[in-house]
Formats: structure tokens, sequence, C-alpha cells
């Protein structure tokens, strides 16, 4: 580029220098953002991949001081629980999100919009303790059925907001392509909004699964834990999170390891989810803008 | 079908198409059969008026082309045909569009049942991105409840062979119907709406974001078309409209910014002898 004076030559040079030191500082702070998840991951490996043993995952806990067994019963507590508020809270959540993105354009909406927000916001022990109130004080029980509903509430607006967000991005031009073939608005929305949205839903699915599976406070006074395992969802559950922590406060060696372990466990399972659902929404045609 | 008498008179004096712009009783008389009868359709957006009382009749199993400049409500004509219009928030629309006979803004009707009968082509190809070739083309069947296998299967094939399709995908049928090329994306969307058999086709632009050999192949398909179906397009290409359009009407914003019929006369007449010295400036290309 030829640049005819002096003055604008300094200027372009300027303007080159500040886009550079710009490119510089963002590509470090990119790098700052993945540096935890490195170090996080490395230290889950270094410490908890010896202890991640067949045992760990089939056998229930040994009477404490004694080394070895395993922590089958939080891995099924886990499992039951989040499975559980998954199959109450995901439908609840997406019938929400399709309100909120095609019925909610006005006050109601708006409404509803902003106490969604709300319970997102919530922190996670306020709504354990709001389960603990409504369902094992009356009840006079500690269960897995409470924790599990504590989850699903958590689940809640995760889901229900990124469904809005998901059928908003679907382009009018494909709700105007089913109204002009005579379909009425909610066929369009479940046969052709819905499924366009599909892998954006799903995604927040496993988004709001990874959050609730990580979740130790609301269970803390809802499904208690357990020793052994249990699938009787009236009575006290085990969960990973919950027995991490308690582990890891306590005063053996092999529970520090089994801890260790378990949170490997945990963000392995986290990764695993997120890749499935990369492949299984990767496979969908996606919306072309 | 005998309640669906058109009620124009029958008079043997070929098509009168002056336009009526001014609110007084439809006087067009035609031997022709008549498909829509558009009866001072006046439309808004919120409080802006985009289109003030227009009425004429269109022919049956003729081509109609709408022209005019951008902006000047022609897009939103055309969507008040099917009741689209009413589909954006705070848009509305008062007058009525008679199809064979029956008003379509009736107190009773149901639009997605006049959509059934009046189908739409987009600007854009706008296929369903979640469906094969084939359910694209089904989408419309299985909107109306149809389930029997044999029938959508029979009609897909009836409908992409009309929409001249036929030979190009009859392999691909499970292919997704956004792997296409833009023209045949258009030419699928011609297709799903056909498939449903309505007795007029609108098409907003159907050529717009096509490349010129895909634009030739669709409006050659206009003209196929026609034999079967009552289409009436709108164009920003006058070229077009003189290719495949029986009538033509002229549309214009006035200084209000209220879109108003101009003339409608048919084609050959509007590009060789226009009545109106604005729609002579236009096709002259001394404006828009």
């Amino acid at each position: 580029m030829m640049l005819t004076n002096a003055a604008s030559q300094a200027r372009f040079q300027r303007r080159k220098f500040v886009d550079r030191g710009m490119t510089a500082v963002m590509a470090l702070a990119a790098l700052l953002a993945v540096i935890p998840l490195v170090l996080i991951v490395f230290h889950l490996l270094v410490n908890g991949l010896g202890s991640l043993t067949p045992a760990l995952l089939i056998e229930d806990p040994n009477s404490p001081g004694r080394a070895g067994g395993g922590v089958r019963n939080a891995i099924t507590g886990s499992v039951v629980m989040v499975g559980l508020a998954l199959a109450i809270g995901a439908p609840v959540a997406i019938g929400c999100g399709v309100f909120l993105a095609e019925y909610g354009q006005n006050r109601l909406g708006t409404v509803l919009r902003f106490l969604v927000d709300v319970l997102a916001g919530m922190p996670s022990i306020t709504i354990g303790l709001f389960m603990y109130a409504l369902i094992v004080l009356p009840n006079k029980q500690f269960m897995a059925i409470a924790g599990a509903l504590a989850l699903a509430i958590i689940l809640l607006p995760i889901v229900a907001r990124i469904t809005e967000e998901m059928l908003l991005l679907v382009p009018r031009s494909l709700r105007e392509a089913a109204y002009a073939l005579g379909a009425p608005r909610w066929k369009t929305v479940l046969t052709i909004v819905l499924p366009t949205a599909l892998p954006g839903i799903v995604t927040g699915l496993m988004l709001a699964l990874s959050r609730i599976a990580g979740e130790a406070a609301p269970l803390l006074f809802t499904s208690l834990g357990n020793q052994f395992t249990s699938t009787d969802l009236l009575r006290p559950i085990d969960a990973l999170p919950s027995r991490i922590y308690s582990y890891a406060s306590g005063p053996f060696d092999y529970w520090h390891e089994q801890a260790w372990a378990m949170s490997l466990l945990l963000v392995l399972f986290i990764l695993l989810v997120s890749l499935a659902v990369r492949a299984i929404a990767g496979s969908k045609v996606t919306v072309r803008q | 079908m005998s309640d669906r008498v058109p009620t124009m008179q029958p008079h043997g004096e070929g098509l009168d198409l002056r336009p009526r712009t001014n609110g007084g009783d439809a006087r067009s008389v035609t031997d022709k059969r008549l498909a829509l009868r558009v009866d001072h359709i006046s439309a808004w957006y919120g409080k802006k008026h985009a289109v003030g009382d227009v009425s004429l009749d269109i022919e049956a199993n003729s081509v109609t082309a709408l022209i005019g400049p951008s902006g000047c409500g022609k897009s939103t004509l055309i969507r008040t045909f099917n009741r689209m219009h009413e589909v954006a928030t705070g848009a509305r629309a008062e007058g009525h569009v008679y199809l064979e006979g029956e008003d379509i803004y009736a107190p009773g009707a149901d639009p997605t049942l006049v959509r059934q009968r009046i189908g739409m082509v987009f600007q854009k190809p706008n296929p369903f991105p979640t469906m094969s070739i084939a359910e694209n083309v089904a989408a419309g069947l299985r909107f109306m409840g149809i389930r029997s296998r044999s029938e959508i299967d029979g009609r897909v094939e009836h409908a992409l062979k009309a929409a001249a399709l036929w030979d190009e995908v009859k392999d691909d049928l499970k292919k997704p119907g956004m792997a296409l090329s833009g023209g045949q994306q258009q030419r699928l969307c011609i297709a799903r709406t056909i498939a449903v058999e309505p007795e007029v086709v609108l098409m907003d632009e159907p050529c717009s974001a096509l490349d010129p050999v895909a634009t030739l192949k669709v409006e050659d398909l206009m003209r196929t078309l026609a034999k079967d179906f009552t289409l009436v397009i709108v164009t920003h290409n006058m070229q077009q409209a003189a290719r495949v359009s029986d009538h033509t009407a002229f549309m214009l914003a006035g200084d209000d910014g209220v879109g108003r019929l101009v003339e409608y006369a048919p084609t050959e007449e509007i590009f060789t002898n226009p009545k109106d010295e604005r729609t002579e400036a236009y096709i002259t290309g001394r404006f828009g």
C-alpha cells in the first residue's frame, strides 16, 4: 500500500502496532482461561488414576478404617438421582422454553422469563432446604426422590432458557413455510421448529446434566447419603459429590485417594457425555442461516 | 362445489381488467373462470399503512404478475391472498379475498384451511433442514393428516415430476433437502407446495435468490404449472413478468407511502401500450 505522506504512514504503523498488541492480549486471556482446566485434569489424573480400579466401581464401602472397598453406592445413587431429575425436569423445562419462545412475547412471558432467571440465580443449598421442608420434614425421612427433585429444580431454568434461545434461532422462513402449507401453529412448533432446534436443546440438557451431577449442597439434607447401595426412592441414597466431600475431609489416606478417583470419575463422565452429545448433534443437519 | 360459484357474471366481452382503486364496486366481467377476486384489500404493519384499497380479479389457470419498485407493497399484497400477512406481529388486513366465491376473510374462515388451498413459495428457498427431499415434499400432506405410505409416496413422486425435479433427485430421495443447489431447493419448495394440490400458488419473488440458469428453469416451470394451477407471482424483474405472465398488475407507493394498484391489464398491453404514464415511466426504466 502506497501512503502519500509521513503523517498517514505513522498512523498506519501505529494502527498495526495496536492491532498486534490487542491480538496478543486476547490470546493471553484465552490461554489463562484454559490453564485451570489443564491443571485440574492433570491433578486428577496424577492423584486419582491409581485408585480408579474395578473394585471402586463394583464394591460398597468397607467399614471406616479398613482400606479397600469401593463407592458403588455413590455411583448408583448419582445415576439414579440425576436420571430421575432429568426425566422429571427436562419435559417441564423444554415445555417452559417452548412457551417462552412461541407464546411469551407478552407481559405474561416477560414475568415468567424473569421468574425463571431468578430461579437460575437461586443458591442450590436454598433449593435443598426447600425440598427438606417440603418432603423430608413432613415424612420424617430423608429420601432419594427429594434429592432428585432438588436437582430437577436446578436443571429447570438452565434448560428452559437454552430451549427458548435455540427456538428463537430457528429462522422465521421455516415457520412461514410450514404455515404456508396449512400447518397450524402447534404442529409447526412440534414438527418443524423443535426438531430444527433439537441439537441445541440437547446440548443445553447436557450442560445442565453436568451441572447437577456435581451438586453436593442440595443433597445434604434431602437424600442424606447411604453406606450401602440402594435404589429405593423413598430411602436415603448416596451420591458422588457428597461422598467426595466426606472422604476428602476424612482421616484415612485411602479415603483421600478414593476421593480423587471419584472426582476423576465425575469429570470423565461429564467428558463422555459431552463427546456423545457432540456426536449426536453433529450427525444432524444444522441450520444454515 | 355448487355453493362456491364465482360471483362474477359471465358477459362475453373478454377480460376487463381496469383497476378499480376508488372504492367502486367490482365491475370486472369475464367469460373466463376466476380463481381469486381481491376486493378492497388494505394492509397495515402496526401503524404503517402498506397497501391501500386494492381490488383485482385473477383469472384461473393463468400467471398473474405483480410488479413495482421496492416498497410498493406488492409482497405485502400477495401475502394477504392466503392470510400469511397476519402472521407477522402487529400486521393486519382489511377487505375481502374470494377464492372461488368463498371469502377467505369471512369470520369463520380458518387460515390453515385457506393456506392448504392457496399455497406459497418464498423469496429464499426454505426447505425444512431436518427433513430429507421426500419428507420435505410430504410435509404438507402430513400436516393435512394423510398417513397412508403409498398415497404419500405416490403424491411425492407426482409433485416432484410436476416441479421438474424428479429426474435429478429420484435416486437421492432420502438425502437432506438442504444438500441440493439453490435452484433445486426452490423447485423442491415448489414441489412441496403443489403436493398439497392447492388451487392457487403464490410466489413471492421466487427467482431473486437464483442464478440466471436456475431462474429460467423456474420460469419454464411456471408456464407448465399454469395448466393445473393459478399462479400469482411477485417480481422485481420486468423481463420476467413479460416472459411468464398473462396479466400484470403495476403497483406504486404514493407520497404517503401507501402502495396502490396503478394499472392492471393483459401483460402485452401493459408493456406495449400502458394507459397510465407512471406505468410507462416504470417499464421504460425511468424510475424504480
